[in-house]
């Protein structure tokens, strides 16, 4: 078992043709991600990744023709929240979003009107997720990982891959690799991924990587009280970033104390999370709480 | 680091914007000089306010805001506060703005909260500088109103507001016409957040938003040229804007330790463990995905404009990033540096064993794990701080 993606993935690519599309497209088929479709307005019909993936203009024409049950976005961010409400109109239950640099108002439209229809996003501006030896989705380099019984959740990039390899090198094993993505508004919090990987029967023990800003991991840190009892190790990062330039006195208002890396740490110590000084302590924090 | 990519405008372009969408105001007139200071007071008419145009909070307190009788009085006022400096920031220009007697203040400001996910109306009638105690102290005497996020502001929550605050009964239309327009400003220019403080009410009855703070969306600027250029880069340090200009996010710090790294989160982190190795940061510097050897040169270019800079951290995990391309970059790049200093290289991920020859025959100081990068580049600094 893992979260949200597997062997059954069935996984369409908006902005395939495109040269980040591409790339990482090649990237997640190698891994065995199985990709039945891509969509690139005006050229439906062609075939992408070498003759192995029909593209479609439209997502609804893709769905249609290859019951395709998860997408994962490249396009541009002007043209991002379209694609998401896209796919979400085309009933795909499952949206994973890449773009970086979605303007902030879009995405509230694009929150509310996905999370009424009952689409769960990932992202935007996230590396995608991996389920460990069953389906990649992403950019999420895919040789860093190894199976095992933990679940990674993480608002960062190039820091969930450092985390992982820590935990890959440590012999330390993963179900499921999630990046939530930095961004003011995003598809799916920390809670959403961490309820879903407390009730996921194969992950045993769960990581989670914030960073400083937002208020994200304090609630997280306040669920996982009430609800996890599985062991858990954090990193949070930031403990020597300036503050924030601040956002007028609505933003200090807004925030009240949290946001730091010291409130961050210790709403998830008084939670029972243990906190590591370096991503590469983290395995040895799940062992000494007990995972194998 | 995401507040960090918010575009804040001057007090006078965010007037400018809330005045188009019908927010009453005494605009003033912007003046670089004393003798221009002296002339807008002498257009303006009677008493005015002598404003310093700074990005950073209390000014007030530092004495950049004074009140002036005359134009005799602005120019002497303006030329005590042209050149000042307000924590860190020197100040270029004044805003030369009417005077306005002030029967009562109030704070109105609309942010994004991301928290409710929701433009979020903030609304106290204890305006002033010390809103922020009040929310402390005070809590209730603070309205937080999300507004739904697919119909915005309604008429209702409006009025709710305006009695919340107790506005005069007769200036409730104008109330209206302020929280609207400071709505649709808010809209149309992809604001993060836009806010009145104070605005008041005068001895003669009339409302008016007497300062005024946008901060923009960087995010959405591509579609606003017009917001775009009211971006002041005279508060900009030089570096941080070559940055922006070559793509890569920099933020400047005191320390001896130069970091490139790609990736905001383990920029930080990097930052985190050359501290935890008993280092100090120079630099927070997220070189973006996909770099290549030109980012690669402008990133050295800027971490060793910095003098205090003695040793650089690069930490490089590729993905889209590919490691072989780096360390060519980071060759490339030393050989036309006008200064050496000891460099420490991580390369992993994507490519990274081709990456290794390349490092070896230059001859940097390599590390396979980030916490020996860390100490290595600590110790090549000349060691703990």
């Amino acid at each position: 078992m893992s979260i949200l993606v597997n062997g059954d993935t069935r996984l369409l690519v908006q902005g395939i043709t495109g040269r980040e599309g591409e790339f990482h497209s090649t990237a997640m088929l190698e891994y065995g991600t199985s990709i039945v479709a891509g969509v690139t307005p005006g050229k439906g019909g062609q075939l992408a990744l070498d003759g192995r993936v029909p593209v479609f203009d439209t997502v609804a024409d893709a769905v249609a023709q290859t019951g395709a049950n998860a997408t994962c976005i490249f396009v541009p961010a002007a043209f991002a929240p379209d694609a998401m409400l896209e796919a979400s109109d085309a009933n795909i239950p499952l949206v994973i979003c890449i773009t970086e640099g979605v303007p902030a108002l879009d995405m509230l439209r694009v929150y509310h009107l996905l999370r009424a229809k009952g689409t769960r996003l990932i992202g935007p501006n996230c590396p995608g997720l991996t389920s460990v030896d069953e389906a990649k989705v992403g950019i999420i380099p895919g040789n860093i990982h190894t199976r095992g019984p933990v679940g990674l959740v993480s608002r960062s990039g190039t820091l969930t891959y450092e985390v992982v390899q820590a935990m890959t090198d440590a012999g330390m094993g993963q179900t499921t690799t999630v990046g939530i993505g930095g961004d003011p508004i995003v598809g799916t919090s920390f809670v959403d991924i961490l309820d879903m990987f407390n009730q996921d029967p194969e992950t045993e023990a769960i990581v989670m990587i914030g960073e400083i800003g937002g208020e994200e991991e304090e609630k997280a840190a306040a669920f996982c009280a009430r609800e996890v009892r599985k062991p858990m190790a954090a990193f949070i990062a930031g403990r020597t970033a300036p503050p924030g330039r601040r956002m007028g006195h609505a933003g200090a208002i807004i925030s009240g104390g949290a946001g730091t890396a010291e409130s961050k740490r210790m709403a998830l110590e008084k939670a029972g999370i243990r906190v590591a000084d370096s991503p590469s302590h983290i395995p040895q924090l799940l062992r000494d709480a007990g995972v194998r | 680091m995401q507040q960090e990519k918010a575009v804040k405008l001057q007090e006078y372009r965010s007037k400018e914007i809330l005045a188009r969408h019908g927010v009453p105001l005494l605009a003033g007139q912007i003046a670089a000089t004393p003798e221009e200071a002296r002339a807008a007071a002498a257009d303006i008419g009677g008493p005015v306010v002598v404003k310093a145009q700074v990005l950073v909070g209390g000014r007030g307190k530092a004495g950049g805001v004074k009140l002036a009788a005359t134009p005799d009085e602005a120019e002497q006022k303006a030329r005590e506060i042209i050149g000042l400096d307000i924590k860190g920031t020197v100040v270029k220009t004044v805003l030369i703005a009417p005077a306005a007697d002030i029967a009562h203040e109030y704070y109105l400001g609309l942010i994004l909260d991301r928290a409710s996910r929701a433009i979020t109306v903030i609304a106290s009638a204890d305006g002033g500088v010390e809103i922020e105690e009040t929310a402390k102290t005070n809590p209730t005497a603070i309205l937080r109103l999300a507004l739904h996020p697919l119909i915005g502001l309604q008429e209702h929550e409006v009025r709710r507001v305006g009695f919340f605050l107790g506005i005069p009964a007769g200036l409730r239309q104008d109330f209206a016409a302020v929280l609207r327009g400071l709505f649709n400003a808010f809209v149309s220019s992809d604001a993060d957040l836009a806010e009145v403080n104070p605005l008041v009410v005068t001895d003669d009855g009339r409302l008016l938003a007497l300062d005024a703070k946008i901060v923009l969306d960087d995010s959405a600027l591509p579609r606003h040229p017009d917001l775009e250029e009211m971006r002041d880069l005279n508060e900009e340090a030089p570096s941080e804007i070559a940055a922006r200009e070559a793509g890569i996010s920099f933020i400047k710090l005191d320390g001896s330790i130069g970091c490139m790294v790609n990736g905001a989160g383990l920029a930080m982190t990097t930052m985190d463990l050359v501290k935890l190795a008993g280092g100090e940061p120079a630099n927070f510097l997220d070189i973006g995905g996909g770099a290549k050897a030109d980012r690669v040169a402008a990133a050295f270019k800027i971490i060793l404009d910095d003098p205090n800079v003695k040793a650089i951290l690069i930490n490089i995990f590729g993905g889209i990033t590919r490691g072989d391309e780096v360390a060519r970059g980071i060759v490339e790049a030393r050989s036309q540096l006008t200064r050496d200093v000891p460099m420490v290289v991580r390369i992993v991920g994507t490519n990274a064993d081709e990456a290794k020859p390349i490092l070896a025959e230059a001859q940097l100081i390599t590390a396979d794990s980030l916490d020996d990068a860390a100490a290595k580049a600590v110790a090549a600094a000349g060691g703990a701080a």
